[in-house]
Parts: C-alpha cells; structure tokens; sequence
C-alpha cells in the first residue's frame, strides 16, 4: 500500500502528482445498521522530502475525498533526483512512496 | 455543541492521543497540524488561526479551476494556481461546510505554484484560497460549485 506517485519537470518546475489508498472517514458519518457515529480517520500530514530537506506539506482534514489524490508544483529539484513522499494519520498509521523527477 | 460535533471531536482527541502513547505520531508532526483552525466554523475564523488575523486583500492573482456543477459532493476535483511570489501558505476552505477549513499547502517560497485536489462539499458553495506571500495575506473566492448530492455525510 505504498503512495502511487509521479514527478515530471514542466517549464522549470517539478509538477508532483500523487495518490494515496485511504479511507478519510469525517467522524459525522453513522453505522446504517446500528447508529453508531464511525470514528474520525483521515491523514493529517502529507510531507514531500527532497535531499532530506522538506519541500512542501500539506495538512489535510477531513473534507478531503477518500483515497486523497493531490497535485502540486515546486521549483528545486532536478531531473532524476528522487523526491520522497509520506503521509501520517490521526490514528498515527504511515505510508510512503518514492518518485524520481522525469 | 452539538451531539455528532462532540463524537467527531472526542474521536480526534482520542486517536491522537493512542497515537501519541504508542509513539507512532512524531510530536513536531502534532504541533505542526492546525487543529485550532480545522475545529472553526467560519472562513474568517479559520483564516485568524492561520495567519494570526493579518488583513487580507483581495487578489486577481490567485485562480480557480473547479467544475460548474458536482454531481457527487464526495468527490469534487479542484486546482487552484496562485500566480504571487514567495508563497508560504495556501488555505483552502468551503465556506458552506460543518468546518471550512479543507487543507493547507505549506512551502518554502515558492513562486506561481499550482495545487490541486480531490474534496468533499456538503452543498452548494463557493471556494475560498487565503494564500500568504511576501508577509502578506491574500485572498480569492472562486465562482460556485453546484453540488447536487452532498458529501458529508450524517
């Protein structure tokens, strides 16, 4: 279950597109069955390394769509360097996933 | 508060907490996420925890790219390009959502970058992007987004 990522330079920047196996619950939704509220879990933390140095971060909430997929531009790297990215949950669980720069 | 609005903030709590005691969640991460801006209820209270309640002007130069109409509100594709320099920050939130706050874009003075995402929307809204750049807060409100079955559930 590792992250599915991809890195591809564009005009001098680095466009990083990602996606990520997750279930995103927000806490308001019910068991149909027994009404119990299903508990928040969602990632919090999506951090993107470069170099051991961090480029970008995004916190996510709970509004984000289940198996989060996420875009973003950064300037930096270079052609083949490897950009690795990881995310953390509110119940702490972790993944990871590892794109070299097109 | 609400009942459901107590069940989502206790299991947060809780599972930040079961996080913490197993050592699985790396205390500078915690410090990092906002909670205090995820848990309001208004843009302009999300955007006071965020950037410390600093003016925010309107600006032309951050864009949106966003369907005319959602058919489904779980899954809403959205882009934003923010064409200032020195970005650090980039807010986005659903003003009509239980909490507006959907996610922040952190980095190191970037210039014109794009993000872009998948959120949920209750119903219909507009978007909202407080971006900060150059020590300034901007922001921007896109066109509405129609949302014919909502996404948040309850």
């Amino acid at each position: 279950m590792a992250i599915k990522c991809k890195a591809k330079m564009k005009d001098g920047m680095v466009e990083v597109k990602a996606l990520m196996k997750h279930a995103m619950e927000t806490g308001l939704r019910k068991n149909s069955k027994t009404g119990e509220p299903i508990p928040a879990h969602h990632i919090t933390e999506v951090v993107c390394m470069h170099n051991s140095s961090e480029l970008f971060r995004c916190n996510m909430g709970p509004a984000i769509s289940k198996n989060p997929y996420l875009s973003f531009t950064v300037s930096g790297p270079n052609v083949g360097d490897t950009l690795q990215l990881s995310y953390v949950d509110n119940m702490g669980e972790t993944d990871s996933g590892e794109a070299v720069v097109k | 508060m609400k009942r459901r609005e107590f069940n989502f903030r206790f299991a947060s709590i809780a599972g930040l907490w079961a996080g913490i005691a197993s050592g699985l969640i790396p205390v500078s991460a915690l410090a990092r996420w906002p909670t205090a801006a995820f848990d309001t209820e208004t843009t302009e209270d999300a955007a006071n925890a965020l950037f410390g309640g600093s003016e925010m002007i309107e600006t032309d130069a951050i864009t949106f790219k966003t369907p005319d109409i959602a058919e489904n509100g779980r899954v809403v594709p959205v882009n934003i390009n923010v064409g200032l320099n020195n970005i650090e920050e980039v807010a986005l939130m659903v003003p009509e959502n239980p909490a507006p706050l959907v996610s922040t874009f952190v980095m190191s003075n970037q210039s014109n970058v794009a993000v872009g995402t998948r959120i949920k929307m209750g119903k219909t809204s507009p978007l909202v992007a407080v971006v900060k750049a150059d020590g300034k807060v901007y922001t921007a409100t896109s066109k509405e987004i129609k949302v014919t079955i909502g996404g948040c559930g309850g």
